[in-house]
């Protein structure tokens, strides 16, 4: 031990008199407070991945909204005057087979793309949510039979039932959602029953109860954020695979029918005419790789900025 | 007691860097460990202690941390200048770890016996077939019980008894000098913990090992140690022999500590007195006594300056101004004295 | 063990017949007829084909005598091919399509290991910041834009390998890394993040104290606890590789089951539709529960009941 470091320290008696104990500042928690979502916040803000696939997603947003309606035409007017020529004036990305406008194409179709997959992952919400409460609220018999149907299920390639699906009802926006939404819910539900299940087993949910936090703090507090954050997650990456899928299916032609366009569609139009006129695949695939890459961002970003584990 | 020093800890500041600045977890701790001795290092959870124990093996992750200060003199050498290729060496060898949790401790995809085979291959250059005898000899040493089938199962085939038992096989299987014990009991049940104790206490008689033992359980220490570290807040505020700390402790804290665990001589009526509070944040350390917020003989030296350590014997120290000739005297709370009948 | 296998294959029966139900009923319930490619024909010739394949009998009987064909291998005939066996049909596309899926996955799972094990141990530098966007990339890129893109770039434009059909080993290269960079994507990130996990575990600490090197320390400890749940993705991986297959045989003009499932879709060719689609299933099923299996193997806390006193 260090002996005597303090020998030039002027020490009156005074100073020796004992003190109050509560006149001293009691600074066991002095460091400042961090909530849960400002910690999240805090990390996802730290990732830089992740704010450039969400500034990313947000200038493609802002596109798919304004970017059809930058000039006059519209995604379906045809000009057979103007057919397959690369970009030139104020057709930034040239015209298609048709002479239609390919960049107000693009943007019109990433808007559809990106609609049928809200729509999916819509589905995938108002069942998946539910289902998987109910199952991990209950748990017992109800459970147990939820799961067995669950089990099955999952073992059903989506993609068949996909396909399978779309052969059935005619491709359109709401049927391909639909398709996307009746496969993807099972995953939902897994992932909130489990969160469910894991909750209820936990010391410091029983813990905060035992302390008498209240049912809406325990909901604020303890229940939400560790429900929606894998929820968050689960959207974050159920997008991409949709939208994923409806360009996978219009590739194998069970898109939706022309002239409507989404970014399969367009891939696909563009794959046909590729060895002649490459830049009409080029725009739409890059948008669509894009949008993927973003998500998948955002997703990585917001699953590390929630999960305490890896915590630094 | 003038054996040699097996470890001497001198000064040692260690931090880790966080998102809200330098933690200093500890700030200058000093003590040493004799040939043959057991040392307990006793302290509130996040007093340092187990950042201390893990600095001597220079296990503490690097970053977020970072041993900023001192030396930590393993029979004169300084560990912390070492390469690392040296100290790998050193681990396993000279000094040994075992943790706190047997659970997590070992690989479950492992076989036990290759486990405890692995630090023999390393460092004895066993081969194989000698590692297997030894391993299986260290299995019979810590008492399980046949060890020759024993030996080719998996962890969770164990119950957590039998795995501390395996990772003192693994520590002791090369004869350390140094074992390092880091809450080896907590996490067991307590007619286990008893076992355990006893056949550290056995093994260390029979290899000649010292050890340090880290625990908040004062129990465990009357039963095992021959001196005390107790630590606060990243500091040492006393050390002492077992007795000087059980009958004769001058620290507050170390009054607290004992008054806080239940004793089979109190009468039936007489409450335990927790220490009120919590311990100081260590971003922003106190610049005074840590203890001092808590302290119930607190005076305004306390809050400003640090206390010098003073010796009251040649094995007692203490880090506290009532030790001060300007201090009012104050009495030992009586119902602390002797607390645990070694 | 062999009980967590017993109910695996259980759900596994179970989920088959649901699947091969659900294919039967929505194809015999889909709207069109399944000949209306043949519009042209007179209506007794057709009433003469519907008969030959069974379609004029009620459709509960059509599927007992379906399934009980299927017990056979017998998927019934193409109505594309002049009748030519189903069975024949897949039996004749699968070996283009499982050598391209083994291909792939041997390179995707070899990269895929090597990436994220570099991206776990460097965490946090740039090696991990580059290994991460790579990842990221490879299965952000959906494989038939990947695949359009090699076909006409190395293929067409370089001419360095050949840009389609399937005539040799060289011809299966670019498929090959069409397919594979999603495998290696997907295992890199299974990988690092497992490996992530592993590298904070006590017994990593425990390895240490030994004084094992952090070398030896990562390959006997870390990789091999790493490796073990990684096995599960070989389940959805099986899944992504037959995504892939039907776009990329395709792209690249390979006789293979997806290009011949493909084709039948656009051509309403429906017994073929209704085999490979059966077959997918169980080659994705049973592929699952041989992972299951598997995992139950190489896990000894799952291989061998806790024997706790």
């Amino acid at each position: 031990m260090s002996s005597m470091n303090s020998s030039t320290q002027n020490l009156t008696p005074e100073m020796f008199q004992p003190i109050e104990r509560d006149t001293l500042a009691q600074e066991g928690v002095s460091s400042k407070k961090i909530t849960f979502w400002g910690d999240v916040w805090r990390r996802f803000l730290k990732n830089k991945g992740a704010l450039i696939g969400a500034l990313l997603l947000l200038v493609i947003g802002i596109l798919a909204i304004v970017g059809p309606e930058i000039h006059s035409y519209s995604y379906r007017s045809v000009n057979y005057d103007l057919i397959n020529k690369e970009a030139f004036g104020d057709h930034w990305f040239g015209t298609d087979g048709a002479g239609r406008d390919v960049w107000t194409r693009t943007w019109y179709g990433a808007g559809i793309s990106l609609l049928i997959a809200f729509l999916a992952t819509a589905f995938d919400l108002f069942i998946g949510v539910p289902y998987g409460c109910i199952s991990g609220y209950y748990g017992g018999k109800v459970d147990n039979w939820m799961q067995r149907i669950i089990e099955v299920l999952y073992g059903i390639p989506n993609l068949i039932v996909i396909i399978l699906l779309l052969l059935w009802m005619k491709p359109g926006i709401i049927a391909i959602a639909l398709a996307l939404g009746i496969t993807g819910w099972i995953t939902m539900a897994r992932v909130v029953r489990g969160q469910m299940l894991k909750l209820k087993s936990q010391e410091y949910v029983l813990a905060a109860r035992t302390l008498g936090a209240s049912t809406r703090r325990m909901l604020t507090k303890h229940m939400l954020p560790n429900v929606l954050g894998p929820v968050i997650i689960t959207i974050m990456f159920s997008i991409p695979t949709a939208i994923f899928f409806e360009a996978f299916l219009a590739f194998i032609g069970l898109g939706i029918r022309p002239p409507e366009a989404s970014l399969g569609v367009l891939i696909n139009d563009g794959y046909k005419v590729l060895q002649l006129f490459p830049y009409q695949l080029f725009f739409p695939a890059l948008v669509l790789s894009l949008i993927m890459f973003s998500f998948n961002l955002v997703g990585d970003g917001l699953r590390d900025a929630l999960d305490p584990k890896l915590r630094q | 007691m003038d054996r040699k020093n097996v470890l001497e800890v001198k000064d040692l500041h260690v931090s880790f860097h966080t998102y809200n600045g330098e933690v200093q977890a500890v700030r200058g701790v000093s003590f040493e460990v004799k040939n043959g001795e057991t040392v307990a290092i006793v302290g509130e959870s996040g007093c340092g202690k187990s950042v201390t124990s893990q600095s001597i093996m220079r296990l503490i992750p690097q970053p977020p941390g970072v041993i900023k200060h001192g030396e930590i003199l393993f029979e004169g050498n300084d560990l912390t200048k070492l390469p690392e290729k040296k100290m790998e060496e050193m681990r396993g060898k000279e000094i040994a770890m075992i943790f706190q949790d047997p659970m997590t401790s070992l690989n479950p995809t492992m076989t036990v016996g290759k486990q405890i085979m692995e630090g023999l291959i390393k460092h004895q250059k066993l081969g194989k077939a000698e590692a297997r005898q030894k391993a299986l000899e260290m299995l019979r040493l810590v008492g399980i019980p046949s060890p020759d089938s024993r030996i080719n199962q998996y962890p969770h085939q164990f119950s957590g008894g039998m795995r501390q038992r395996a990772m003192i096989a693994i520590a002791l299987s090369c004869a350390p000098k140094l074992l390092i014990a880091d809450e080896p009991t907590t996490a067991l049940d307590v007619t286990i913990q008893a076992q355990i104790l006893h056949l550290m206490n056995d093994l260390k008689e029979k290899m000649d090992t010292s050890i340090i033992l880290i625990t908040h359980d004062l129990g465990v220490v009357a039963e095992t140690a021959d001196r005390v570290v107790v630590m606060y807040a990243g500091k040492v505020v006393e050390t002492g022999t077992v007795e000087e700390i059980f009958y004769k402790p001058r620290h507050p804290y170390t009054w607290g500590l004992m008054g806080s665990m239940p004793r089979l001589n109190l009468s039936r009526d007489t409450e335990l007195s927790p220490i009120l509070g919590t311990p100081p944040n260590l971003l922003t350390p106190p610049k005074g006594c840590p203890f001092a917020s808590r302290c119930e003989h607190a005076m305004q030296v306390c809050k400003e300056h640090m206390p010098e350590t003073t010796n009251s014997s040649d094995s007692h120290q203490v880090a506290c101004w009532l030790e001060h000739p300007m201090a009012k005297p104050v009495d030992i709370p009586h119902d602390v004295v002797g607390g645990v009948s070694k | 063990m062999g009980r967590f296998a017993l109910q695996r294959f259980m759900y596994m029966v179970i989920t088959l017949w649901v699947i091969i139900t659900l294919t039967f009923f929505l194809m015999h319930t889909m709207p069109g007829s399944p000949l209306q490619h043949e519009d042209k024909l007179p209506p007794e010739l057709k009433e003469e084909i519907l008969k030959e394949y069974g379609l004029d009998k009620p459709l509960p009987v059509q599927y007992v005598t379906f399934l009980g064909k299927l017990a056979q291998a017998d998927l019934g005939s193409s109505f594309k091919y002049d009748g030519r066996s189903v069975t024949d049909l897949i039996m004749q596309g699968f070996p283009a399509s499982l050598q391209l899926g083994i291909q792939a996955t041997i390179i995707g799972v070899i990269f895929g290991i090597i990436l994220g094990c570099v991206s776990a141990l460097r965490r946090g530098t740039w090696v991990d910041n580059v290994a991460n966007v790579f990842s990221i990339l490879g299965y952000s890129v959906p494989n038939f834009v990947l695949a359009t893109l090699l076909s006409y770039y190395v293929g067409v434009k370089l001419q360095w390998l050949p840009p389609a059909k399937w005539d040799g080993p060289e011809y299966s290269i670019l498929p090959t890394l069409s397919l594979a960079v999603l495998v290696m994507a997907t295992i890199a990130r299974y990988i690092r993040t497992e490996m992530l996990e592993v590298l904070g575990q006590d017994y990593m600490k425990t390895a240490k104290a030994k004084g094992l090197s952090a070398r030896t320390a990562i390959i006997k400890h870390a990789l091999r606890n790493a490796l073990i749940p990684a096995v599960t993705v070989l389940g959805p991986l099986i899944i992504g590789l037959i995504t892939g297959s039907l776009v990329v045989e395709q792209i690249f003009a390979i006789p293979g089951m997806g290009w011949m499932f493909v084709d039948s879709i656009q051509v309403n060719d429906y017994t073929v539709i209704m085999g490979i689609t059966i077959f997918y299933s169980a080659l994705i099923i049973v592929g699952m529960f041989l992972v299951d299996v598997l995992y139950g193997i190489i896990d000894p806390r799952i291989r061998i009941g806790g024997v706790q006193e």
